[in-house]
């Protein structure tokens, strides 16, 4: 099994489905050159110009024309370079290719991926880390991807291109270089969470990076003699309200944490679902963490203010468990 | 236009085009107004036909058409069959997109037709991207897209047409220019030369065409279909031409100067200038009056059908959102 980082493990994702089905191509500003991140690296080369295609600094362009391929048969790859650049295609995204399909009454399709790196990324600053996962979740007709490891970043890649769906793909920019063991044989379904820890005390949902940090305060929270499970949701929408509700019924508490601002908030709906279809079995207090409804900065003590870091969680946790009835 | 040179068999079928689109919406603003059928919002292009017929002459099933709110003489000339269209703008089961989109929306996939768009220049780089896959598909055929006067101020205007120039794309945009844009004079709101000089200054190669003549604009558009089923680059065609009605057909226009819309029939009628055209060579007035009654009949009974065709079944309405996450297995 190779050890690939998380960049790498997404550019095998690309160049295999590129090699397997000749439909799919990507465009993007500097793919040629690699990609802002070298997440294309080499895919020229092996591709050519017109599979592997520059594009003008057109945000509007490269999603609406993708679409416009897409309804030919095409099977695009769109970069948006950072997540932030993206809301300069928001009709693009939201008024034609969520709809394109239902709209027409079914005549087409829009099979394609929009990868958009967000999240908090050394003093990017306001324009250039953000995390807007929930807008996306909220729009019919979207799938919603947010993969936190190098297999997750391989497996759900993959998925998210043979997906017959728009698959809104948030790779998270802080952690290209991350590395860990891929199996390309492990398929990845969507709607389906991993368990990144598992435990029995108390139950912490979450996703991107922030799995990540969950997965620490997992391994603080052992040490310190509390249970915890770890569930990765990896995608929003679809998303695994039976992992979810399992794992709470088993702990009875539950906290959800996300780089995103908490307000209205993937988090939120969550919490909503477990309190809804689970609310009487819950022992203690819902704990929620994402970041307080402020702006990104760039000096990193105060980029630092918005951070939902592991001793958060690990408090978060302890909390819940302490006041349990 | 003299006899020598003229071809019967074309301006006929160009007259007859017309003469089915401007009944068919006749009828829906029918439905509209008096049936209290058509619900939603219509975007009659009575005045405007010229520019569908002339274009689409030119243009098989196979190639592709992306239109705007005021699409349904495109989608007709395309080849879209009446009843689906109509019974698409009743929201009935059976409407080319199964009651789904109505008239902003109205789409054949099958005919080329890859949809209308209630976003005003969202088309334009969605064409463009049709366009893309022809070249990455490496076939012959070749994209139309239609927007209005309005759009030309939009940022995908500048965007689509400079993606279509760099990376050198079959296709033809085309400004169907009646002059207003809802309520507003466009020029009153645009800077420059116009459509088609902003085109040009992009470095495509853009016409300029009476869009009430239907015989210069199939004559324009034989030639530009020909040069990009040959390879070549991208073209621009600014119609000019006018709004008869108001912006919906529940508009009644009042801002326009007195008098302006009526003198404008009077003497710019693209069904008019063309029976001309054909009396002179020949058409006898019985021929004149029976594409005129056929076009009447076939939209009279295909409003009629469509009124009495059913709503769609309601869990449609959970059909074709998407495969993964559908709201038909779990909404929330
Ligand atoms: C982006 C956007 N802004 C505003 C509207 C509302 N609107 C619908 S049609 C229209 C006028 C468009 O004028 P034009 O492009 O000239 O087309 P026409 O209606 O004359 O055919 C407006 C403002 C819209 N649909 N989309
Ligand atoms: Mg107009």
């Amino acid at each position: 099994m190779p050890k690939l980082s998380y960049r790498e493990a997404s550019l095998a994702a690309v160049q295999q489905s590129m090699r397997s089905d000749p439909a799919v191509w990507c465009v993007g500003e500097d793919l040629g050159r690699g990609g802002v991140f070298g997440q294309y690296k080499g895919l020229r080369e092996e591709f050519g110009e017109a599979r592997i295609s520059d594009a003008p600094i057109s945000e509007a362009a490269i999603m609406g024309a993708a679409l416009g391929a897409a309804m030919m048969g095409t099977r695009p790859i769109v970069e948006m370079r950072f997540s932030d650049f993206a809301l300069c295609a928001t009709d693009e995204l939201v008024n034609q290719i969520a709809k394109a399909r239902f709209m027409f009454g079914g005549q087409s399709r829009a099979p394609m991926v929009i990868r958009k790196p967000m999240g908090l990324w050394r003093s990017s600053a306001a324009q250039h880390s953000q995390s807007l996962e929930s807008w996306y979740a909220h729009i019919p007709g979207l799938v919603v991807a947010c993969p936190g490891t190098p297999q997750d970043n391989y497996s759900m890649l993959k998925a998210a291109i043979a997906c017959d769906d728009p698959v809104v793909y948030l790779e998270h920019k802080g952690i290209w270089d991350i590395e860990g063991d891929v199996d390309f044989s492990e398929e990845f379904e969507f709607g389906k969470a991993r368990i990144r820890r598992a435990g029995s005390d108390v139950t912490i949902v979450s996703w991107s990076n922030t799995a990540n940090i969950a997965v620490e305060a997992a391994d603080t929270l052992t040490e310190k003699g509390v249970s915890a499970e770890v569930v990765d949701l990896r995608s929003l929408w679809p998303w695994d309200k039976t992992a979810v509700l399992t794992s709470v019924a088993k702990t009875g508490h539950l906290v959800v944490a996300h780089e995103s601002v908490a307000v209205a908030g993937f988090g939120a709906e969550v919490i909503a679902t477990v309190a809804e279809k689970a609310g009487h079995t819950l022992k203690g207090p819902v704990r929620r963490l994402g970041a307080p409804r402020s702006l990104v900065s760039y000096a990193p003590n105060l980029e630092d203010q918005l951070r939902v870091t592991s001793e958060m969680i690990v408090t978060a946790a302890q909390d819940t468990l302490e006041k349990a009835s | 236009m003299t006899s020598a040179g003229h071809n019967y068999e074309r301006g006929r079928s160009l007259l007859q085009m017309m003469e089915r689109i401007r009944a068919f919406e006749e009828q829906a603003c029918l439905a509209a107004e008096r049936d209290k059928l058509v619900l939603g919002a219509i975007h009659p292009s009575i005045g405007q036909e010229a520019v569908a017929a002339g274009i689409m002459h030119n243009l098989s099933k196979e190639d592709i058409l992306l239109s705007t709110h005021r699409g349904h003489g495109h989608t007709l000339a395309k080849g879209a069959s009446s009843l689906a269209m109509m019974r698409e703008l009743l929201g009935r089961e059976g409407g080319c997109c199964g009651g789904k989109g109505g008239s902003m929306h109205i789409a054949d996939f099958s005919v080329g037709m890859l949809g209308a768009n209630g976003v005003v220049g969202a088309n334009i780089t969605i064409a463009a991207g049709a366009a893309h896959a022809i070249r990455l598909l490496g076939d012959n055929r070749i994209v139309v897209d239609i927007f209005g006067d309005g759009a030309v101020n939009r940022g995908p205007f500048l965007e689509g047409i400079n993606w279509a120039v760099v990376f050198k794309l079959p296709i033809l945009f085309v400004c169907e220019d009646n002059q207003y844009s809802a309520t507003t004079k466009t020029k009153t709101m645009t800077g420059g030369d116009g459509a088609a000089a902003r085109a040009a200054s992009l470095g495509m190669r853009s016409t300029v065409v009476d869009g009430n003549d239907v015989e210069a604009i199939a004559d324009t558009m034989t030639d530009i279909a020909a040069r990009l089923r040959d390879g070549g680059p991208p073209e621009f065609l600014h119609a000019k031409t006018y709004r008869r009605m108001g912006h919906t057909s529940f508009d009644p226009a009042a801002y326009r100067p007195e008098g302006e819309a009526v003198e404008e029939e009077k003497k710019n009628d693209p069904i008019e200038r063309q029976r001309a055209i054909l009396r002179a060579v020949g058409m006898t007035e019985d021929d004149i009056q029976l594409l005129h009654q056929n076009a009447q009949k076939e939209m009279i009974d295909i409003l009629q059908k469509a009124a009495g065709t059913p709503f769609p079944a309601s869990d449609t309405a959970f059909i074709d959102v998407q495969d993964i996450g559908s709201p038909a297995v779990e909404a929330y």
